[in-house]
């Protein structure tokens, strides 16, 4: 599935890098907020739900080759966050839904195909 | 191996400062670029992004300064981090998961899992970390190329 159709059947705000949802493939998906376990769990293509904000999460999902990044409860990522997503590429999303929900959502969309 | 000396693959030397958590990253991705175009898996190139990150982090967050370097050998890729910094007692310690010293300020940015140089060794095929305390720590990695 790809990243636009995801985010439009969840109703997900597009923070940065509009241009590339339709192209950028989910492959699978990963929740945390401890960034050494994204680090070492996730895999590329995955789409990434987190409640973390700072920019350092830019750094995590580029280095992963990650297909985006969820970020829930309403949270805002910082004005750092989304510059350097854009500049790196990494499509940010956020929503008012909880991670559970989010979680529970992209899971079922993803099984489906 | 501590021996060894790959000093004529030197692809780049960076220097990271402590506490910059908004440079936290950059440093890896210049690593990750420099490994691109040169024929090394995709998957190589991410186990190498996650050590190289872990390194950087802990440099950050423990130390007042230091390097990472890359060399890129024919059959392997070797990052070497080095830092001044208060050095770690007990490395067997350190190195078990969830062991932690990182405070409030480190942990508000999703990091102190204790996490980090688990990830390394995980990642690594040859991990080396040693250290003095009050001094500094040294950590090597080696990544083999061909399988
Ligand atoms: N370069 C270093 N200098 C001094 N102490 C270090 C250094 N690297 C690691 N340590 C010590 O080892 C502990 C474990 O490090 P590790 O990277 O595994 O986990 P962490 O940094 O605490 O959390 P995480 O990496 O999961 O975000 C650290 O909390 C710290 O006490
Ligand atoms: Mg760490």
């Amino acid at each position: 599935m790809n990243l636009e159709t995801l985010a439009d059947t969840l109703g997900l705000k597009c923070k940065c890098c509009w241009e590339k949802l339709k192209s950028t493939e989910v492959k699978g998906g990963y929740a945390g907020d401890l960034l050494s376990d994204v680090m070492a769990n996730s895999s590329a293509g995955d789409i990434w739900v987190t409640r973390q904000v700072h920019q350092n999460i830019v750094a995590v999902a580029s280095l992963k080759d990650l297909a985006g990044i969820v970020v829930v409860q309403g949270a805002s990522p910082d004005k750092e966050t989304v510059d350097r997503a854009s500049k790196e590429g990494v499509p940010i999303m956020v929503t008012d839904m909880a991670k559970f929900e989010v979680v529970g959502r992209i899971y079922r969309l993803l099984s489906e195909g | 191996m501590s021996g060894d000396d790959f000093s004529e693959s030197l692809e780049g030397i960076y220097h990271i400062q402590g506490r910059d958590f908004v440079d936290a990253g950059i440093v890896s991705s210049e690593v990750k670029k420099s490994l691109q175009g040169k024929g090394i898996s995709e998957s190589i190139i991410r186990r190498i992004a996650v050590i190289t990150f872990e390194a950087e982090i802990n440099i950050i967050s423990y130390a007042e300064q230091g390097t990472i370097q890359l060399f890129i050998e024919p059959d392997a890729v070797i990052i070497e981090a080095n830092d001044a910094g208060p050095g770690i007692a007990d490395i067997d310690l350190a190195l078990q998961e969830g062991y932690s010293t990182a405070d409030d300020s480190i942990r508000e940015l999703g990091f102190g899992a204790g996490m980090g140089l688990c990830n390394i060794k995980k990642f690594s095929d040859i991990f080396e970390l040693t250290s003095l305390v009050g001094q500094g720590t040294y950590l090597r990695s080696i990544v083999k190329l061909n399988g």
